[in-house]
């Protein structure tokens, strides 16, 4: 691809770019990261500290980064896609070696005053190196087996890496998002179904091998993964806190106990109740109405990322604003089904809502590249 | 690479289908998330509402307020004490140990209590309030309140806690309370949750043991509101325990202060009943102890003084001692005769000072015999071989039913600690135990009170009650304040001639120049007195303490000697006061007990204390120094009533 293929007389130029960015997105954004400013002022008990005037802040850093991102070229990502990878796995690397300690994993890297969380850069230039290779690669050659052996490297070697810190969540949205890429870029379905096919295999053995005299794991191992597939089992341990954010959620009914009345989170049963929790906290005070509405928020997002997608002729544009659209959804997906005890317990926040600050400027740089892909869209000469 | 349009049509159509069939399925996925979450908040929310209040009510108990108890009067006997103390939390402390410090700075506290203290912040979790000390002073607590500030997690508290103003006065006959044992809990049936507050205090001896149901009361609740780790954050609602009943006992605390502390320096017991009531004015077993050392927690080094004294302390000796009731008993022996219509009374035996009963010789307390006896002159100069006769022409059947109809060998049913019955000997009782038929010289013992026979205070007081009323009268320690007439208790049947012969000698005991208490008499008509000495033989002196030449009870060791004893009751023609004095190992009843029960019984005619009119004018000096001295060591009630009754 080459810019040469955009009709760069019809494209926006200057400020002037503002004004044809994906719009409804953005009030979208902005409306989702409402919630998150008033639940994390009732968590902290009507207070504007220690959390939602951060979070308030981070999030206009997170608008002019996105901002930013979204008034650069297109064109010039897809040139960086490779060099933001390679980076990326370098300080994936570093977490390895000189990583600090937090939460019980090596997530951080601290470089000068700055605190890295490399793996929440690598969801990004992960989608953007895999959409770049399939922007490179022969259209007719996609599905030959060497080409997707490159795009599995792509998406595995960060994935690797984010495992080992050990961050099995985000090792996991990595993968599903990088997969999403490469089947939009039209890789032949049979690899997906082979790849679902054998894990499904794999846990059905690992099953049924259980108690008998092949079993493949230890009887321990199995114990974990029980507590990890149901938590009920384990109502004081490892389960206590799903179980109480289910409590929270299903107490709230169909409008909730009122704003700052959840007594879950306010008595502190609820467990990290400004990140992973938050969900919980918002269906227990404002109920259906509060948490189904954020729901169908996001759906929306999800719709208006869609018509980025669909609009663009350019193959990079295109996987990218897929990538970021399948990512943004994974995060809130996992996050709801696991506070609902869908999904076992795995730290992924609630995207725009949760405190927190790496995820949050990260996301927004996604939505800053799915921007410029919006901007700058090939138009047809009219 | 530059693509052929076709390429770059076929990769727009590719993606927009396989984008499109994303976006279904992460649609799908919220679908499902969303018919979930309707699903738990909709549907099953009810269910999840009560989990989430049970979560964060919690139920608690309110102790209740321990029922008061009052003497006849209205004196307080045992109360509840306003207990200022001082809490801690580690929570709010932040530094505790400078804290303590400054505490211990203040108010001067023990480092063991201190180190107790830290332990025990460190053991709970932070929030939990630790009492540092307790039964502060006002004026403690107030520098305490004063220096807040400076104390972060400190608070002065009040709380309530069981005191007993007449300090060792009740202990005895009200007991005390301490901390719920595994014991306590065994003892009922369904424990009450109110045992399982830490701290509650349940009845441990006497009347705050056996009345436990009524002093108690019933717990409150409170619904409270918690967080996750168990902190109190508000109240939601309380319901308002009742508090204990109050308790009249019949006891007067002015007599059982005078008996006791006339009593004191000796180990006896004295008890005393008002005849047409069987009320119970007053039970004093001395030595006593504080009862409040238990409720604090007694020292291990109090306890075991309390247990090596020779005294007994913490025996109730008027119920639980019993005793051998030596010439106490011949008015047992002379009813029994009389009813056996094996004498009329009037009939003489000769006393040569000794008799022989199958070949063993008897002796008669007087060596040199008291010569011709009738009923009353055997009674008031207590000759033994007068009833070695008697007893052995009715028998020991006819004997055990006078004793048993006169209240001996009775368990009484009080709301006291361990009441003895005694022992009332029979032949089933000797075949049964003993494994050995009855023998005439069993009889011969028990007609003089020793051998067999064993009596509590209690007994021998209810038994001089009933030679004085004709009537089987009770005892009784609880009274209702509101009761108009106490029903007359039924009558003995025993022929009013033979009463009056045995009175008679009980009279002359006291009044006759030659009864054995005559020394111990009254003068004030008002106040006639009769009664009866006993001394009971502990061991037997043996032949070759005889040869030895010891005779003189002050040359035995003293557990070895005799006990006195004297029951006596006034006024003579219209009895209203029966009483009991032991006094153990204390020698002859006519030097030792005699004299107590007579000041006991005139305290108790003269609202508390001995008038000193009543007694000989010969003996008005001794009495009045005996009375000074002992004036100091008596209470002056007057504080400690609480209301008229």
């Amino acid at each position: 691809m080459s810019y040469l293929e955009y009709n760069t007389q019809r494209m926006p130029k200057g400020m002037a770019k503002v004004l044809y960015m994906n719009w409804p997105l953005v009030v979208l954004l902005i409306a989702v990261a409402c919630y998150g400013f008033v639940m994390l002022y009732s968590v902290a008990a009507g207070n504007a500290r220690p959390w939602m005037e951060p979070q308030m802040q981070r999030f206009g850093v997170g608008l002019v980064v996105m901002l930013v991102v979204a008034m650069v070229p297109i064109w010039f990502w897809r040139s960086v896609s490779g060099l933001a990878y390679g980076l990326t796995t370098i300080l994936l690397l570093g977490v390895e070696f000189f990583g600090s300690v937090g939460m019980g994993a090596q997530r951080w890297l601290e470089i000068g005053p700055l605190r890295l969380q490399p793996s929440e850069l690598a969801k990004i230039t992960t989608i953007m190196a895999l959409a770049a290779y399939f922007d490179w690669v022969d259209i007719k050659k996609i599905s030959r087996p060497v080409f997707v052996l490159g795009a599995a490297v792509i998406v595995l070697l960060p994935v690797f890496l984010v495992v080992r810190q050990p961050d099995l969540g985000t090792a996991l949205l990595i993968a599903a998002a990088g997969g999403a890429v490469i089947f939009a870029a039209g890789v032949h379905w049979g690899y997906f179904a082979g790849v679902i096919g054998s894990f499904v295999g794999l846990v059905v053995a690992v099953f049924t091998s259980r108690g008998t005299d092949w079993q493949l794991l230890k009887d321990y191992q199995y114990r974990r993964i029980d507590a990890f597939l149901d938590p009920t089992l384990d109502p004081l341990g490892a389960g206590y806190h799903i179980n109480q954010a289910m409590i929270a959620l299903g107490s709230g009914g169909w409008s909730g106990r009122g704003f700052m009345e959840g007594t879950q989170s306010r008595l502190n049963f609820l467990p990290e109740k400004q990140t992973d929790f938050i969900f919980t906290t918002l269906a227990e005070e404002f109920g259906f109405i509060g948490a189904g509405s954020l729901l169908v928020l996001y759906v929306m997002i999800l719709g208006f990322c869609l018509v980025t997608v669909l609009r663009t002729s350019n193959r990079f544009a295109a996987l990218l604003a897929v990538g970021v659209t399948a990512n943004f959804f994974l995060y809130f997906a996992v996050n709801t089904a696991m506070v609902m005890g869908l999904a076992p317990v795995v730290g992924v926040p609630l995207p725009l809502v949760s405190y927190g600050g790496s995820a949050m400027l990260v996301l927004m740089g996604g939505f800053g590249l799915l921007q410029s892909a919006h901007i700058h869209r090939p138009r047809l000469p009219t | 690479m530059k693509r052929t349009d076709r390429d770059k049509e076929q990769s727009r159509r590719v993606i927009t289908r396989r984008a499109l069939g994303l976006g279904a399925l992460q649609l799908a996925v919220t679908g499902t998330l969303l018919w979930r979450l309707r699903d738990m908040q909709l549907e099953q929310a009810d269910a999840f509402r009560l989990l989430a209040e049970e979560n964060r009510i919690n139920l608690r108990l309110l102790p209740p307020t321990r029922g008061p108890i009052h003497d006849r009067n209205g004196v307080l006997l045992a109360g509840n004490e306003q207990n200022y103390r001082v809490v801690m939390t580690r929570d709010d402390a932040g530094d505790i140990d400078l804290v303590l410090d400054r505490l211990q700075r203040l108010i001067g506290l023990e480092d063991e209590m201190v180190e107790r203290a830290r332990e025990d912040m460190l053991r709970n979790r932070p929030f939990v309030p630790v009492t540092v000390a307790e039964r502060l002073s006002w004026e403690e607590i107030s520098r305490v309140a004063a220096n807040a500030p400076a104390l972060p997690g400190v608070t002065p508290e009040m709380g309530l806690s069981r005191a007993y103003p007449l300090m060792a006065d009740m202990a005895h006959v009200v007991g005390y309370v301490g901390p719920v044992s595994d014991r306590d809990l065994a003892r009922e049936e369904s424990p009450d949750p109110v045992l399982m507050i830490p701290r509650f205090q349940i009845g441990k001896s006497g009347v705050e043991r056996e009345v436990e149901a009524r002093l108690r009361g019933k717990a409150g609740s409170q619904r409270v509101e918690v967080n996750s780790v168990g902190r109190v954050m508000r109240e939601l609602d309380r319901i308002e325990g009742e508090p204990g009943e109050t308790l009249h006992l019949t006891i007067d605390a002015r007599l059982q202060n005078y008996a006791l502390e006339r009593l004191a320096g000796q180990s006896a017991a004295a008890v005393v009943i008002d005849i047409p009531t069987g009320d119970i004015l007053a039970s004093a077993s001395a030595p006593s102890y504080d009862a409040n050392m238990f409720v604090r927690g007694i020292s291990r080094t109090n306890y075991n003084a309390l247990l090596e004294n020779d005294f007994r302390p913490l025996v109730n000796k008027c119920v639980q001692g019993m005793y051998p009731p030596g010439s106490t008993f011949k008015m047992v022996t002379a009813l029994a005769a009389l009813d056996a219509a094996e004498t009329d009374g009037r009939e003489r035996v000769y006393c040569p000072g000794h008799m022989d009963v199958s070949g063993n010789r008897f002796h008669c307390w007087k060596r040199s015999g008291h010569g011709q006896m009738d009923l009353v002159s055997a009674l008031s100069e207590s000759c033994d071989v007068y009833f070695y006769e008697m007893s052995q022409r009715c028998g020991i059947d006819r004997i055990n039913a006078m004793a048993e109809r006169l209240g001996l060998g009775e368990r009484y049913d009080l709301p006291m600690t361990s009441v003895a019955s005694g022992l009332n000997p029979s032949r089933e009782w000797k075949t049964r135990t003993r494994d050995a038929a009855w023998r005439i010289g069993d009889t011969v013992n028990v007609s003089i009170g020793q051998g067999y026979v064993l009596t509590t205070p209690l007994q021998l007081a209810i038994m001089t009650a009933r030679l004085a009323s004709n009537r089987a009268v009770l005892p009784r320690l609880l009274r209702d304040p509101l009761e108009r007439a106490i029903p007359q208790a039924a009558s003995l049947d025993l022929r009013p001639e033979w009463l009056e012969m045995v009175r008679r000698g009980m009279v002359q005991t006291v009044n006759d120049r030659r009864g054995t208490a005559y020394s111990s008499r009254v003068v004030e008509p008002t106040m006639a007195m009769a009664g009866k000495t006993g001394t009971s033989q502990v061991f037997r002196i043996t032949q070759a303490e005889r040869d030895a030449g010891i005779r003189r009870q002050e040359d035995l060791p003293w557990n070895r000697r005799n006990h006195a004893l004297f029951v006596n009751y006034a006024p003579i023609d219209n009895p209203r006061v029966a009483v009991a004095v032991i006094v153990e190992h204390g020698g002859g009843g006519s030097t030792a007990a005699a004299p107590i029960g007579r000041d006991i019984l005139l305290a108790a005619l003269n609202e508390g204390r001995p008038p000193l009119g009543a007694y000989p004018t010969s003996q008005r000096n001794r009495i009045n120094a005996e009375q000074e001295a002992l004036k100091d060591r008596l209470r002056d009630l007057g504080s400690f009533r609480v209301s008229r009754a």
